[in-house]
């Protein structure tokens, strides 16, 4: 293949700032669920899920978990392009990282509306 | 003075080794260039890069004692012994000291380091405020030694695709030149994963540069561009 010299794929300014906005995302919640635990002190696992039974907890669980996987791909992608230069290897890991994030996604709302 | 320096000549040596030299320090000698010199006066087969001696030309950047910096503005009373000089890390070395500076200047003139202005030129300059003017503190400066870009480790793993410090901070100083008219194809020309935001703020680029430049703030501020220019 000819190996030529490409500059500027335009993409990866959106990726940057949604890794700042997650970060911030997950900083707020760790300082929410902290006060709210606080607060309401759960004790047993009956009290456990009372306290994840609020509609506004189990959101703002969600939205951490969202902000989690999309942080932790940007910064797996980034590890993956500096580490591994095999573009067919790359791109395996890359996909088998986005499965396992969704996954993991998918999992955290089966725990969070639980019965 | 004990000085450990770094030895290669692919022509003739297998693999490179390290030198021992003892070199006396006279009441003149105040850089670490004079008594590399004298090291040259003792063995002519060694070999470095200089030229000003005043750290203005960028010639002489090196290794010292595990940090870049130019030997000719670096105070022997300094130094800690045996003063150990290697080439500047994670570029192809041609010989002792001197190393193969494409790659780094590859990425710099991908920035296109110079004025971009298609308007009629006025009759005799193009005139900046002085505020604009002050833009440029910080940034012109650059004389491109590559103490920075060989002390990053995102450098060191792309420095095909990585702009690195010394680019990105000459791209900066003409993104913030009034005078320029390029805007918008030099963020273009930037916004990429690996040529501009492969820079994760480690900041080894502002602890060795010679002339205290900052490169970190200088591609904050490109990113910053790219906020305002997107959002």
């Amino acid at each position: 293949m000819v190996k030529r010299i490409v500059v500027g794929a335009h993409y990866g300014f959106r990726d940057w700032l949604a890794q700042r906005v997650t970060a911030g995302v997950m900083a707020v919640y760790s300082v929410v669920f902290v006060i709210a635990y606080a607060a309401a002190g759960p004790a047993d696992h009956a009290a456990w899920r009372a306290f994840f039974s609020q509609g506004w907890l189990r959101l703002a669980t969600l939205l951490f978990f969202a902000s989690l996987c999309y942080h932790a791909w940007i910064g797996m992608r980034d590890i993956l392009m500096d580490y591994i230069k095999p573009v067919w290897l790359r791109l395996l890991l890359q996909v088998l990282v986005i499965l396992t994030l969704a996954g993991y996604a998918g999992w955290a709302v089966q725990i969070l509306w639980r019965g | 003075m004990r000085i450990s320096i770094y030895r290669y000549d692919p022509d003739r040596d297998a693999k490179p080794y390290m030198k021992d030299y003892e070199v006396p320090v006279e009441p003149a000698d105040r850089m670490l260039l004079d008594l590399l010199v004298k090291v040259k006066a003792m063995d002519d087969g060694f070999a470095f890069r200089r030229s000003c001696r005043e750290g203005v030309c960028g010639s002489d950047a090196m290794n010292i004692n595990g940090k870049n910096g130019l030997a000719c503005i670096t105070r022997i009373a300094d130094l800690k012994e045996p003063v150990v000089l290697r080439p500047l890390p994670g570029l192809p070395v041609i010989r002792d000291l001197i190393v193969d500076m494409t790659q780094f200047f590859k990425q710099y003139h991908s920035v296109r380091p110079y004025l971009v202005n298609d308007e009629p030129a006025p009759e005799r300059e193009r005139l900046q405020s002085p505020e604009e003017r002050a833009e440029l503190d910080g940034l012109y400066e650059c004389i491109l030694c590559a103490c920075c870009s060989t002390a990053c480790p995102s450098f060191w793993w792309n420095p095909d695709k990585f702009v690195g410090p010394a680019g990105l901070l000459n791209a900066y100083r003409f993104l913030a030149d009034s005078r320029d008219r390029a805007t918008n194809e030099r963020l273009d020309n930037l916004e990429d994963p690996y040529r501009l935001f492969r820079c994760h703020t480690i900041m080894n680029c502002v602890d060795v540069c010679p002339k205290n430049l900052n490169p970190t703030r200088a591609i904050g501020k490109i990113k910053e561009m790219m906020v305002k220019r997107t959002v």
